[in-house]
């Protein structure tokens, strides 16, 4: 399957950066909210992706300091598409490992299929450590989307 | 070998896992497969499996399955996910 490029799926209104959160219910809806911005999503889906932290505990800190917010796909996603909320101060998810998170990445798929080729384009860009080193330091939405393009570029 | 890679909806974070096991397992040079599952279906498909990888949340909730269950922590760490599972097969 072809993994769909970053910069496609990651509209430059659905990343924000240093946004100040209270706890990690308020860290998800900043997510969430930008899925709506961007127009992939309704607030119910936001309201899904924190009911299932809710319910199963801290798993989608999937990688130190890294939260990967989403919920199943349904008619309450209106396009595949990421976000991309870069949070001014840690929060804990209560995660035994990975606390506390300062990113999290909201994740919004129309089927399954979909889903699967972006979670592939994601896990290689979360293993990159000196290239997200690089995107946490990065000042503002349009210099997170240029250093993500170079990265889509240099995979092809 | 079948290896069960679990998350609570079978479609996020365990897909993650998936692509990094299957990484790992080829390093390894052990000849397995790696489905996913969510909280529901892992108890009953563990039953056909060998080993489960999961996070420490998603372990406490499925419990006892009958086959080991290996935590990982950071889930695109090809080298944890490794060094996890050559621990359990003992190679």
């Amino acid at each position: 399957m072809a993994e769909p490029a970053i910069t496609r799926l990651l509209a430059v209104e659905a990343i924000v950066t240093g946004i100040q959160v209270d706890d990690w219910r308020a860290a998800i809806r900043a997510a969430g909210e930008l899925l709506v911005a961007a127009g992939a999503t309704t607030d119910a889906y936001t309201e899904q992706m924190r009911a299932a932290v809710e319910q199963h505990g801290p798993y989608i800190v999937i990688a130190p300091g890294i939260a990967l917010a989403h919920a199943r796909p349904s008619h309450v996603v209106l396009r595949t598409a990421l976000s991309w909320a870069g949070l001014a101060t840690p929060v804990e998810f209560g995660h035994p490992d990975n606390d506390p998170v300062e990113l999290v990445v909201g994740l919004a798929a129309v089927d399954h299929d979909g889903h699967s080729a972006v979670l592939a384009r994601i896990s290689h860009l979360l293993a990159e450590r000196d290239l997200l080193r690089v995107l946490r330091a990065a000042s503002g939405p349009e210099e997170i989307r240029a250093l993500l393009a170079k990265h889509d570029e240099a995979d092809r | 070998m079948k290896i069960l890679a679990v998350c609570a909806m079978g479609i996020g974070t365990s897909v993650i896992l998936k692509i990094n096991a299957e990484q790992a397992i080829q390093r390894l040079g052990i000849g397995a497969d790696v489905e996913v599952a969510d909280i529901g279906t892992a108890r009953g498909a563990a039953a056909s499996a060998d080993i489960v990888l999961t996070s420490a949340a998603i372990a406490e909730e499925i419990g006892d399955v009958g086959i080991p269950v290996l935590v990982i922590d950071n889930f695109v760490d090809e080298d944890e996910i490794r060094d996890k599972l050559a621990g359990e097969i003992g190679i």
